[in-house]
């Protein structure tokens, strides 16, 4: 089908952006960055905007840039500005491995992270990353500018903790210690289709056991998080079987997994407990 | 509710001046508007690729991007791809490698393929599989779609 009429608005700063939103966001005004996700909804009529700002224009929303050991990602970069590491050691290659399941390579030409982000869909490799590796989104609006956590950002199914009114104009990660070890893996039934579950890995490794651990899970939930009580199965432990495998069974006692037709929640729970495992598995390898 | 925009799009080096709604997606506005009927319209919803046309220099799916956003972008469509009489490398391999039943997939599959070999030259087979993963072919032709661009990938880096 084809979507509903709308009105254009194409702002070339990011102060006239979040006036326009200002004005249109009580009339069904969004915010229109890659459409990835947006577009199709609106072809199916799930959604029917009155207004689009689209921030494709504004110049400063497409930087990338790494400066004082903070990588900071604007509303405008593409997923496939992360084909490519973006810097050097681990925290680049896992971002450029979990850019590899997002959809297909035509839509990685043209969504965006903070997109991702901002559409807070549970399978959302991006939500994943911003929430276990502690990401810190900039939210503007006339009212002004605000920092909000990647774990505080994600509200649950589709929700974000952003107002009408309020653009995401940047996404920044504090650059991880470079002995930081990462592991990503992601299962989904057909390439390029949405995670059943995914599970994102990080730890340093000091006198031989492992310390600052992380361990995420996204689509299995309504939202991804880390399991505090599988990572403290990890810290003070040698990287191996016992506690890899000691982890994984904490997140499937944790997890409280979505069902749908062709997936049970034992279902979802048992993948995530061994996607655990293998995201640590490659992390330690 | 009315949003026209008159605007430019460039499509193949030529320039087509039309009067476009809002919500006049890119594929629509190549077909209908600009009469280059070799872009085909599959799902309408970004799952499918017949759509994929080349927005600078980049594969994309013309039904999710709106052609508002599009004026001042160079725009590739399949009808671009021959030089006169002389079908592209990737066409010919197409034809001989079988890599085309009914043909409705094919403009899609092409410039993908011309999208990923433009900047990937030395793409390796298992990513080559992968990224040709984004466009469906309901005829079941995906063995010899890989062949032909295998080859013409081949084709292309010894010609350089």
């Amino acid at each position: 089908m084809k979507p509903a009429a709308f009105q254009y608005h194409n702002p070339l700063t990011v102060e006239d952006a979040v006036a326009t939103l200002a004005e249109v966001a009580p009339d069904q005004g969004r915010i229109l960055a890659g459409g990835q996700s947006l577009v199709p909804t609106m072809a199916f009529r799930l959604a029917t905007p009155e207004h689009l700002v689209d921030i494709n224009g504004i110049e400063e929303l497409g930087r990338l840039a790494i400066e004082d050991g903070v990588l900071s990602i604007g509303a405008c970069v593409r997923h496939a500005a992360f084909h490519r590491p973006v810097l050097e050691g681990g925290f680049g290659a896992i971002l450029t491995r979990m850019a590899g399941h997002i959809g297909h390579y035509p839509i990685r030409q043209r969504g965006t992270f903070c997109g991702s982000l901002a559409q807070a869909d549970p399978s959302s490799e991006w939500c994943l990353a911003a929430v276990t590796l502690d990401a810190s989104i900039t939210a503007q609006s006339t009212r002004g500018g605000r920092t909000i956590a990647g774990a505080d950002f994600i509200e649950g199914i589709m929700t974000t903790a952003l107002d009408e009114d309020e653009l995401l104009v940047e996404t920044r990660f504090a650059l991880p210690a470079a002995d930081t070890r990462f592991g990503f893996v992601e299962f989904s039934r057909r390439a390029g289709d949405f995670a059943l579950a995914m599970a994102l890995a990080s730890f340093r490794l000091s006198g031989g056991v492992m310390i600052e651990a992380r361990l995420g899970i996204g689509g299995a939930e309504d939202r991804p998080r880390r399991i505090g009580e599988a990572e403290a199965e990890l810290n003070g432990q040698p990287p191996g079987t016992p506690a890899f495998e000691a982890a994984a069974a904490a997140v499937a006692a944790e997890l409280d997994p979505m069902e749908d037709a062709g997936t049970s929640a034992q279902y979802r729970r048992e993948l995530a407990q061994c996607l655990a495992r293998r995201a640590l598995e490659s992390a330690a390898s | 509710m009315t949003d026209k925009h008159d605007l430019t799009l460039t499509i193949n080096g030529f320039d087509h001046a039309i009067t476009v709604d809002a919500r006049r997606t890119l594929a629509d506005a190549i077909r209908d508007q600009c009469g280059q009927t070799g872009t085909h319209i599959g799902c309408e919803h970004g799952v499918c690729g017949s759509c994929t046309v080349l927005l600078d220099g980049v594969p994309v799916r013309s039904c999710l991007i709106f052609a508002v956003q599009c004026e001042g972008l160079a725009i590739r469509t399949v009808e671009g791809l021959a030089e006169g009489d002389e079908l592209h490398p990737l066409q010919r391999s197409f034809i001989k490698h079988h890599a085309l039943q009914c043909g409705f997939c094919t403009p899609g599959f092409l410039m993908l393929a011309v999208g990923i070999l433009e900047n990937e030259p030395n793409i390796a087979d298992a990513d080559l599989r992968e990224l040709l993963s984004s466009n469906l072919c309901r005829c079941t032709g995906y063995a010899n779609i890989v062949k032909a661009v295998r080859a013409a990938a081949d084709e292309l880096r010894e010609g350089r």
